[in-house]
This record gives C-alpha cells, structure tokens and sequence, in this order.
C-alpha cells in the first residue's frame, strides 16, 4: 500500500470554482467544486461535491476517506474559512478492535465500510484534504474486481453503525451507481490527480516540507494563549519570511517548515514509521535552507509560537475575543475537529427492531443523518440559542416520527458534547481521531497532560456521550503517602471510621434480613420498601452497602437476577425535590429540572415496559426529604407499588417512629411495615468490632479495649466514637512514649486520657480559668439567684449584688463599662445566656451552667 | 554646630521612636503567625500532629478549637499552618480552604467559597452550573471522586463554626464530617470557636460524624506569666535596625516590668480579663504617649492607660449634661428608691423637679415645662433613659414610661466628679428629703 505523504505537503492553494450559493437559512455561501493548485505546480486538482477524499488523519499510511456533501465559506468566524462537510468511510482498522470480530470474515486490503453514525463530527477544515480517491461500491457477497485493485480505490460492501455490519441500503447503492455514471466526467480530474505532484510528485518539490496539522497543536496554543513574550517572538520569527499575497496559506507553510526539523519524541517515532524515503528530505531541509534552521536554534518556545502561526490567524482571532475561554475553546475546536469519534449516548437506541421497522429506518437513515449532521455543524457554526431552536423546529418537522426524547437528546449531546470530550483521558484519546486540526484544550489545568499524545493504532472505543460531562477532582497529590511505620500508626489506620472492614461484625442478623428482602424481592421480580432506623453510629449505612455488594457479587454469577443500584443522602441534597433529578441522573444520565425529572421517573416506574432490571433504591437520611405536601416521599413509596416498576426502596433514617411522627396516612401505609430497627451496639458488640478490626494487631492492651467498649456502649452505643476515642488514646500513646522510642500498647491510662479529653465537659474549666472579675460575677449572679429565688435576674441586680460582695471583701468594686464587658464575654463563651446587650442594665442574664457547677469550680481555689 | 547636631540626633530619635511604634502596634493589632505564642505548647502539639498526620498520610480529621475570645485560637492555627507549610513535603502537597461564619453565610455561599479556593472554578464556569443543588452535588462529587492515598489533602478552616451550625439542615458541615469519616479525599476540618456548647448544637447525626476532638484555650496563665507576656510583648525584636535605642528600650521594658506601680496596674488589669487582646489595648494606648521628648515609657503612662481602659463610659456621658438635666437624673433617681424600679413618666419627673425648685428657688432657675421636656428628650437622645415599650406616634409623650439606665451609683460618683454642681442639688441628690 502507497503511503499518502500526506505530511509532505507544498503550498497548496485551495480555491472556490464556480459561483457561490447562498444558503438563506444558515447565511453563509455554498460551493460546488473546489481548485486545489500545488504552489510551484501548474497543475490544478479539481474537487467537487459529491466525489469521494482522502482526508489527513493520524495515520497518514491510511489517510481517512470520506465522501464530500457540501463546501462552504464559514463566516461564523473574523476571518472567513473554507469548510466541508463529509460522509466518512471507516477502514476495518479503524474499527475497535474489540469490534472487529463482528464483521465475520477477513477485511480485503481496500475494503471500506459506510460509516452510519449520525453523531459523529463531519465537519472539517478544506485544508485537511488530500486529495480525490474513488469509492465503488459492491455487494455484500461481491467480489473486489481484481482490475481495479489499485491504491486508489476503496470498496463499499457494508456500512457500520458503531454496533454492527450491515449491508448498504439500495439508495445509498443508488447514489453509488448515479456516481459510478458521472465518472468519466468526474475520471478527469481524478485521472489528472493520478500523476499529480499532490503526493507523487511532491518528491521532486524542493520545498518539500513535513507538515503535520498536528495534535500537538493543542499544547502549543494554550501555551501561546498563556504566554504573551512568546507571541513577540513569534512575530519576530515570522518577520523573516517572505509573505505572499495570500498569507493565510504561506504563513501556514512556512510554518509547517519549521515545523518539520522539530525533533520532539513523537515526531521521532512518527517518522520511523514513514518510509524511508523521508529521511533525507529532512536532512535536504537542514542544508538547503539555512535560513530555517536557525529558528530552530531558538529554542523550544520560539518554535512552537512559529509553528503556532500555520494555525490559520483565527485562532488568535479566537483567542483574542472577549468571549470567555471555555467557550472559546469550544467554539474554536468544534470548528475544526471533524471528530468521527461521536457522541455516543449512553442508551443506544435498541438495535433489535421490528424488521419491517429497520427497512423504513434505514430508509429514512441518510436523510436523518445529513440532516442529523447538518444539525451539528450549524449549531458550530452559530451556537446561538436562535438556531438551535430553529433547527429544533426543523428537526421536528423533517422527522416527525423520531420522538421527543431522542431528538432532545440529540440536541443535547451536539451542546456539550465538546465539554464530555475533555474530561477523561481515554475519551479525549478517542476523541483525537480524525482530527486534522486541533486545538487548545486549557479548560483543565488538572488533567494529565498526556491528553496530547495521539493514539498510534486508532482506537474505535468512541466515547459514550456523559451528561454529566464536566468532573472535577481535587488534584491529585505530589508525595506518595508513606507506609504506616509503627504498629500504633497501622492500628490508627484500620481504627479510622473510614477503613472498610471486610464483614462488619455484630450485624450478621440485621444484614442477614435485608439480604433476604432484597434478594427475594429481586427474584420475585417485583418491588417492596423498607423502614431501617437506629442512632447515629450503629451501621446501618454500612450493613445496606454490605448487601448490596454481596449482591453485586451474586448477581455476577447469576444467582441473582442482574440488578441497577442507586444511593440517595437527604443531607446530601440542598432540596428534597432534587432528589428525583439526582435518581433520574444516576438512572439514566438524564439531567433534568425537578418537575421534569418527577415526571419522567414517574413515567419510567408506572408505565408497563417490557425486559428490565430491577432498581435498588437506597435513600439515607429519609426525615430531610419531608416536605409539606410530602410528595417526595408518597413518590417514592408509591412507586415500588407498581408491578412493572421492579423498584425496591431501603429507606434510613434515625427514629423508629418517624413513619407515625411525621408521615400522612397515606404515606406510611405505602412504606409498609418492613421495619427494622438497628439497637446501639451493646459493649460486648463494641468491644468484638474493636477486636476485629484490630485482628493480628497487637496495639493495644485488653483491658483498655474492654474499658473503652463500656464506656462508649454507656454513653451511646456509637461505634464512630468508640473508634474515634481509640484512635485518640494511640495518638496520645504515641507522644508519651515519644522519648522512649520503644514500641508501647495502649493501656488504660492512655484510654481514660482520651475519654476524658473527648466527653468532659469544658464549662468547670472554663470557669476555673476565667479571670477573678468573671468569677466574682458568677459569684453575684449565684447570689442574686439566691436572693430572688429566681433562676433569672437583669443585670442591674446582679451589679448591685457584685458591688455588695466586693464591699464586703473590702475589694475596689468595678465600674459598670467594666462589668457589661465581663458579661457580655460571659455570655459569648455561653457560660451565661445573655439577651442581646442593647438591653444595657435591663438586659436578663441566666447561667447555662448548673449552679453546683459553678459553685464546685469557684471552690475548687 | 552643636545645635544642628542636637537636631541631627532628634531626627535620628524621631525615627526610631516612629519604628517603635509600628513595630508594636503591628505586633498588636494583626494576628500575625510570627508573634509568639504563650502557654498553649500542648495545644499546638496536638493540632500540628493532626494536621501533619492529614497532609502526610493522608488521613481525614476533624477538629474544634474552642476558647473564649481573644485567647489565641487563630493565632494558634496560623502558626500550625505556618509551621505545617514550612516542611518540605507538605508545602506542595495540601490545598487549604479558609471559611468564615460571619461571611458564608449559607451553604450557598460556602459552596461557592470553596469551589474558588479549590480552583474549581474554571471547570465549572457557567457552562454546567447554574443551580446551587447542581454545585452542590459537583463538589461532593469531586470530593468524593479522592481517596487516601493518591489525591490531594484538603484543610478546612472555618472561622466562627458556631455559626455554620444555623445553617439549614447544616449540610455542609454534615458532608464535610461525612467526607472526614469515609474512604474519600482527606481532609482536615478545623473550627474556630469561642462557644463552650458548640456540640450542643450540632445534630446528632452531624456530631456522631465529628471526631468529638476539642482543642480547648482557656488563657489558663497565672499572674506572673501574664507579666512576662507583657515584658515581651513590649520588648523590641532583635532584628531591630537602631540596637544602642532598642537595648535601651528593652532595659526600660524590663525594669518596668519589675516596678511595683506598673504590677499593680497589671494586676487589676489581669484581675478584670485575662484577655491578651485587653492587654495589647493597655499597651497601645500607653504606646501612644511615648514621643520624641518622652521616648521612653513610664509607669506613669500605664496607670493612665489603665484608667482610660477601665473608665466608665456612661459616667463621661453625665459629666457633659447641664445642671438641669442632672437634676431630672436625680428626680429618676428619687422615682426609682420611691416605687422600687416602676417605671415613670415625664410629668412624675417633672413634678418632683417642682417640688426641689420650690423648696430652693432662691439656689436653682424655674425653668419653663417645654424646656424641661427638652432636657428630658436630650436624656433619651443619649439613651440614659429608656422608654418602656416602643414609641408610638399618638401616645403623649409627657406620659410615656421611661426606665433610668443609670446606677445609683453611677449616679453619685459622677456627681462627686461634676465640676461646679450646686450645693444644694448635691445635697438633694443624698437624700431626697433634704429640704425638710
């Protein structure tokens, strides 16, 4: 197979002929053949709509192919841009490889498939053509003619949607035969193009230069964008060159020239694959053309602002605007990329259809699709809010038979579609492909910047469309975390709340129960609700998730039917309504407003549907999602009610008796009465999760184990705090044995330390550590309280009483400014309860302390 | 010659007293990591273990610090941070996030806060965000997309969590505790305080998720301590650019600190707050009064700081009213002994005002009753009296009840101090039946 050089290109000049058509609806000017003319080269290369093309890709041994449908002029931008839109072809080995096995047979050499996925980019940039190639097509069962086995002929036998062969329809056959017919017209400039210098006599150019509208572009403009000194010697570098009337397409040449001795490592292992035939010419650039060496002498940054400027001048048009970056980014790369790596939605429509429905689909396919393709194209080329509704409107009228759902969906994926292309590495990986110009992805400054390398074999592995495109992450950190180094610092790891245990002990029973619910309730294929309750801190979050992974794991080896899992938090949502659009986005990927989301899950859990799996529902901290009219929580019950819903609801909350306390009739009687109630850890159970927990480890002595089970299990029953007050005695332990160096258990003395850290209470020495004017104020009030037999006295009173103790201990009485601000100081620390002060002598002062308190710390001195 | 040189070093004074001074009322007024910190050694084990422990091993904690106002607490976490970011490792390898009660007010805001100190921000933009509950569940979502080991830590401070805990639901800090007890990106949580029953307030599915950690400040120093704070609080740096001035300076420091005068000022002081942030203010003030030909503080210049510190300020108020208006003060005064605390009205004031005048007509000026209400109103002006309920536009003004915010004996020390009172007013303001 010849390998179109496609790097080699000389100064192509690319020209309308012909005159233009507006397009009225989309304002911009329509083509119908396109002049490429080698710079240097009289001959022209004619290209017309309708005939088949070489497009630059990645692999430039197999350049992309692709059918031209329409050449324009995109004014969208500054500067006008000369633009097509394509139908690709897909060559087998663009097909994923985990695919490929779908096809049946050994692909021939030449054979392309039809490529019917209506979301994939097809628009592109003209200066991305190579050059013309023909296509015939054959079928399914047909032979590739043997006379025409030559490299510049590709063969159509199926087409391929991303999920299987199939055969060509007969219109496409039709349009096939129509420009089988129009070849002897179409023959002349393919036949001119045969011998044209475009790629075999380029060899003979003396500017023969690797160009390469590269992926590296990308860095390279963001870098620009951040780095203005680096746009002054970019100007400098570019001064030198002559510049031709049309400096568009000489800026971009010269640049690419410079382009070409540029040594970076992926330009090393592109070059090895080319043949060999390439190496001098690259060697023929260095001593022939001095003048470009030396900006190759300047350095990395001077190069890759020169390089930059091949990038057609709107990019920095682009860059310059004062549309916010993130859209710019968008706008600029949707331009440009005629990304094949589609949008996929994460809910293929069903490819088991009825027959006779596939004939008329397929019918209708290519309209949809050109329409489906324009679609996306003009929302680029505008990304107004206008044209999309127009285009909506239109969508609906051309297809009225598509429903809603798809279409929105469609609309939707076309919107953001650039924003999921860029959060996740292997997708912008996929999304790479077929991408002749790129451009800057600065949007995530997290991200690995390994984004850039282009993928060698093309990967087919498109990207499923994620509506919830955009994910942040917290960057990741630049040390390595160090191994616990003691057996302290290893106990305080497996004593972390955090720290899952492998069974969680102590709740065999209550995990047992919720197995069998949801286990049975998956088997019977029907739905249920259930009521779990208990105090904070008694598992009952870590016993469902148990379950649902043992259940995740049967349903691995099918002994449970396969189920979908989905966890809700009331905390965790700012409005009990939102917790249908959290369902419905952990359902199906939808986003949708509240109303909207209700009602689409309503439609999805009461309407009669065929195969399905069932839902598990997990809904912690149910008391949030009460609302007035409790509708969220009738929804939720009323669902799993439904037959076909095959819902199962777990519901947690902390009261036992919320159902009765704050539910309507009709709602507890939806939830039913599976109930369960999690007790609080009794000691012995406190002090088993301790063991467990710390199994094989010897850190702690048994006595203080023992001694910190009862202790928690006669405060609360809460395993966070007993692991929190472990974790503290091994920390406390650690610093007293700190001079020692020699490993200790945790004893009792440590635990007690720690207990008495966490549960004392901190008013008494507050109280003793408060100055001799605050305490005497509490005297006062004690003494007022005292007199007035009132637990509540004006500040007044209390001045009065405290100027009376200080004459009587023949102490200098403070002034009144003094004793507001004792008071007030009193009462921020909430060791009094103070109205606010503009109350001044009137305002009423109680103590937050209990009076035996407070006498106990006064005492103490 | 001589002259010019004796300006030349006044000069040169002039300086170094302008530096001493901004060098102290820096070291006061800002809360500065480099100042020193006093008896909290333990405390500030604690915590920068904790917070080494998060940026290192990746381990999540929660932690309050809790102590009255003005007791150090952010003192206390500015110098463990100061501290943590010095180490080498760590100064790369944690983000930190700075909130206040007093400015996130709503989660709505704190959010919004946080997703701009994490640098989120970009990434969000307004491209997918628009809805708090969408931020909200793309916060948790990239707080929730870490683990231990592998992501970056995160220190939450939040300044006056008292605050954060009115917070509807108190989401925030519900799911900040949750992130710090789950297998998700490490964080510290860090609250600032000053209330002692700050666990009260939290709901108890919020508390069980908080480590139950308190870091308690309780200005727990004794007297002498207290006197060494303020030796060196007052004490120049060694970096100071004049040494034979701040050798000088410091010696003058030291044996104040010594002096007796100067300890019974500090002790009163230390006897009313233990309060560094009252004792910078007793410094700053007696700061104020050291000049070129005074450069050195006195124990003189304390003591008057002291009183000015300790001063009554309604006392200041009475000594500006006219005789007239002081003589209505006493008429409430009377009032209040009579009817034990009831509130009164402008004509009971105005009729024991009467009484007094006609008894001593030859010694006090009649004045005429508007004149005498607009005395009464000036009293209400500078809220010494207090009407009982809220005023209303009908009511008549000369029966509206009024409360005295004054003392009694507020009252008689300032009459003692009221320059030029009448005799007679003084001896009616003992006993109201004087004039019998």
């Amino acid at each position: 197979m010849a390998s179109y050089n496609t790097r080699q290109k000389t100064r192509k000049i690319y020209s309308w002929v012909g005159r233009p058509l507006l397009d009225r609806k989309l304002c911009h000017q329509t083509y119908k053949e396109i002049s490429v003319k080698i710079k240097g080269c009289s001959t022209q290369t004619h290209i017309q709509v309708g005939q088949f093309v070489l497009i630059e890709g990645e692999d430039d041994q197999n350049p992309y192919v692709a059918k031209l449908i329409e050449l324009f002029e995109d004014d969208s931008e500054p500067r006008s841009r000369k633009c097509a839109r394509v139908q690709w072809f897909i060559r087998f080995c663009e097909v994923a490889p985990c695919k490929q096995h779908l096809l049946g047979r050994k692909p021939d050499a030449q054979e392309i498939f039809w490529y019917d996925y209506p979301a994939c980019d097809d628009n592109i940039s003209i200066e991305t053509i190579i050059g013309p190639v023909r296509v015939v097509a054959l079928a399914p069962d047909g032979v590739i003619p043997m006379d025409l086995k030559n490299e510049k002929t590709f063969f159509v036998k199926l087409s391929w949607n991303e999920k299987k062969f199939r055969p060509l329809s007969p219109e496409l056959f039709a349009e096939f035969d129509k420009l089988q017919g129009d070849i002897p017209k179409g023959q002349k400039p393919r036949a001119k193009n045969a011998e044209s210098p475009s790629w075999h006599t380029a060899e003979n150019v003396v500017k023969r230069i690797e160009s390469r509208h590269s992926a590296s572009k990308s860095c390279q403009i963001s870098i620009h964008s951040a780095m203005p000194t680096a746009r002054k010697k970019l100007d400098l570098g570019s001064s030198g060159f002559p510049r031709t009337p049309d400096a568009k397409i000489s800026q971009q040449t010269s640049g690419a020239s410079l382009d070409s001795p540029r040594k970076t490592k992926r330009k090393t292992t592109f070059s090895e694959t080319t043949s060999h035939s390439k190496r001098p010419q690259s060697d023929g650039i260095k001593t022939s053309s001095p003048a470009l060496k030396s900006p190759e002498k300047t350095g990395e940054v001077g190069l890759f602002c020169v390089d930059d400027k091949k990038e057609s001048p709107e990019y920095h048009r682009i860059l310059r605007t004062r549309l916010p970056a993130v859209k710019t980014t968008e706008i600029s790369e949707t331009n440009l990329t005629p990304t094949r790596g589609g949008r996929r939605s994460s809910e293929v429509p069903c490819v088991d259809l009825k027959p006779e429905y596939i004939k008329k689909r397929e019918a209708k396919e290519p309209e949809a699709q050109n329409v489906a393709a324009s679609t996306s194209h003009r929302i680029r080329r505008k990304s107004s809010l206008i044209t999309l509704s127009r285009i909506r409107q239109q969508l609906r009228f051309l297809e009225n038979n598509k429903n809603d759902q798809e279409e929105k969906e469609f609309l939707s994926a076309a919107e953001d579609s650039d924003s999921s292309s860029e959060d996740e590495e292997p997708f912008a990986l996929a999304h790479q492909r077929r991408n002749p110009c790129r451009t800057s992805r600065n949007l995530q400054p997290f991200l690995a910047p390994s984004v850039q390398t282009p993928s060698k074999t093309p990967k087919k592995a498109l990207k499923p469309r994620t509506p919830q495109s955009v994910t942040a992450k917290i960057r990741s950190r630049s040390l390595a975390t160090p191994e616990p180094a003691s057996v302290l610092e290893e106990a305080r790891l497996r004593l972390h709340v955090s720290a899952v245990p492998e069974s969680l002990p102590c709740r065999e029973q209550e995990f047992q129960d919720i197995y069998n619910f949801v286990e049975s309730k998956l088997l019977d294929q029907t739905g249920g609700c259930m009521y779990i309750s208990g105090v904070p801190g008694t598992g009952k979050t870590a016993t469902v998730h148990e379950v649902i992974r043992c259940l995740q794991q049967a349903a691995q080896t099918n002994d449970v039917p396969p189920f979908q899992y989905i966890e809700v938090n009331g905390m965790k949502l700012t409005e009990p309504h939102q917790v249908y659009v959290q369902i419905l986005e952990k359902l199906t990927g939808q986003k949708a407003t509240a109303t909207h989301a209700a009602a689409l899950l309503a439609k999805r859990f009461c309407n009669r549907r065929s195969s399905q799996e069932t839902t598990v529902l997990l809904v912690d901290e149910l008391d949030l999602l009460w609302t007035h009219k409790q509708d969220v929580m009738y929804n939720l019950f009323d669902w799993p009610t439904h037959k076909e819903a095959r819902l199962v609801v777990l519901t947690i909350a902390n009261t036992m008796d919320l159902p009765e306390r704050i539910m309507m009739n009709r709602v507890s009687s939806r939830l039913g009465l599976t109930r369960m109630s999690f007790q609080p850890y009794t000691h012995s159970q406190l002090q088993q999760i301790l063991v467990s927990r710390l199994k094989h480890l010897k850190a702690f002595e048994d006595d203080a184990i023992q001694l910190v089970a009862r202790k928690v299990a006669a405060l609360s029953g809460d395993a966070r705090r007993c692991l929190d007050i472990c974790r503290r005695a091994t920390e406390i332990c650690e610093f007293s044995h700190q001079k020692q160096h020699s490993p200790s258990l945790v004893t009792v003395a440590h635990l007690m330390e720690a207990v008495d850290e966490m549960f004392s209470s901190s008013y008494i020495t507050a109280i003793k550590n408060s100055s001799v004017l605050e305490q005497g104020f509490l005297r006062a009030i004690l003494a007022e309280f005292h007199r007035s037999g009132l637990e509540e006295a004006t500040f007044q009173q209390i001045y009065s009483q405290h100027v009376a103790l200080c004459r009587m201990e023949g102490l200098p009485y403070p002034t009144m400014s003094e004793t507001m601000a004792v008071c007030s100081r009193l009462g921020s620390c909430r060791l009094l309860l103070v109205e606010p002060s503009r109350n001044d002598l009137l305002l009423r002062v109680r103590l937050n302390v209990s009076p035996d308190d407070v006498l106990y710390a006064l005492k103490e001195e | 010659m001589s002259n010019r040189k004796s300006k030349n070093s006044n000069l040169l004074h002039g300086e170094c007293i302008s530096q001493v001074q901004r060098t102290l009322r820096e070291r006061f007024c800002h809360q500065t990591p480099h100042s020193n910190l006093f008896g909290v050694q333990v405390q500030y084990k604690h915590l920068i273990e904790l917070l080494k422990r998060t940026a290192l091993h990746g381990e999540s904690n929660s932690v309050l610090i809790v102590g009255p106002r003005g007791s150090g607490k952010t003192t206390l976490i500015n110098h463990s941070l100061k501290e943590l970011m010095e180490i080498e490792e760590v100064s790369e390898n944690v983000l930190q996030v700075y909130l206040n009660g007093l400015l996130q007010i709503n989660d709505k805001i704190a959010l919004k806060e946080i997703t701009r100190q994490l640098h989120l921000e970009n990434v969000v933009g307004d491209k997918v965000f628009g809805s708090f509950a969408e931020n909200f569940s793309f916060l948790l979502e990239a707080l929730k997309k870490g683990d231990r080991t592998s992501s970056c830590p995160v220190i939450f401070i939040l300044d006056e969590f008292d605050l954060f805990a009115h917070h509807k639901n108190q989401t925030l800090l519900y799911n900040l505790f949750d992130i710090s007890q789950s297998a998700q990106t490490p964080i510290a949580v860090v609250g600032l305080t000053c209330r002692l029953d700050i666990l009260e307030l939290l709901e108890k599915r919020v508390k069980s998720r908080f480590s139950h950690r308190q870091i308690h400040l309780m200005n727990s120093f004794g007297f002498p301590q207290y006197v060494k704070i303020f030796k060196e609080q007052l004490s120049l740096p060694v970096e100071f650019s004049d040494k034979l001035f701040s050798e000088k300076w410091n010696e003058n420091i030291q044996s104040l600190s010594e002096d007796k005068s100067v300890q019974d000022v500090l002790l009163k002081h230390f006897n009313v707050s233990k309060d560094l942030r009252s004792l910078h203010m007793l410094s700053m003030v007696a700061l104020n009064r050291v000049t070129v030909s005074h450069p050195f503080l006195t124990a003189a210049d304390l003591m008057e700081a002291a009183q000015l510190c300790s001063m009554d300020s309604k006392a200041n108020v009475v000594h500006g009213l006219s005789v007239l208006e002081i003589c209505l003060i006493i008429a409430m005064k009377h009032l209040n002994d009579i009817y034990e605390e009831e509130p009164f009205n402008f004509q009971m004031v105005y009729n024991e005002f009467q009484k007094f005048v006609q008894r001593k007509a030859h010694s006090v000026y009649n004045f005429e009753k508007p004149v005498v209400m607009k005395a009464f109103e000036h009293l209400q002006q500078l809220e010494l009296i207090k009407p009982v309920e809220r005023t209303s536009v009908n009511s008549q003004r000369e029966y509206q009840l009024m409360k005295l915010l004054l003392d009694n004996t507020q009252i008689m020390n300032a009459l003692q101090k009221y320059p030029n009172c009448p005799t007679d007013v003084r001896q009616w303001a003992t006993s109201s039946l004087s004039w019998l």
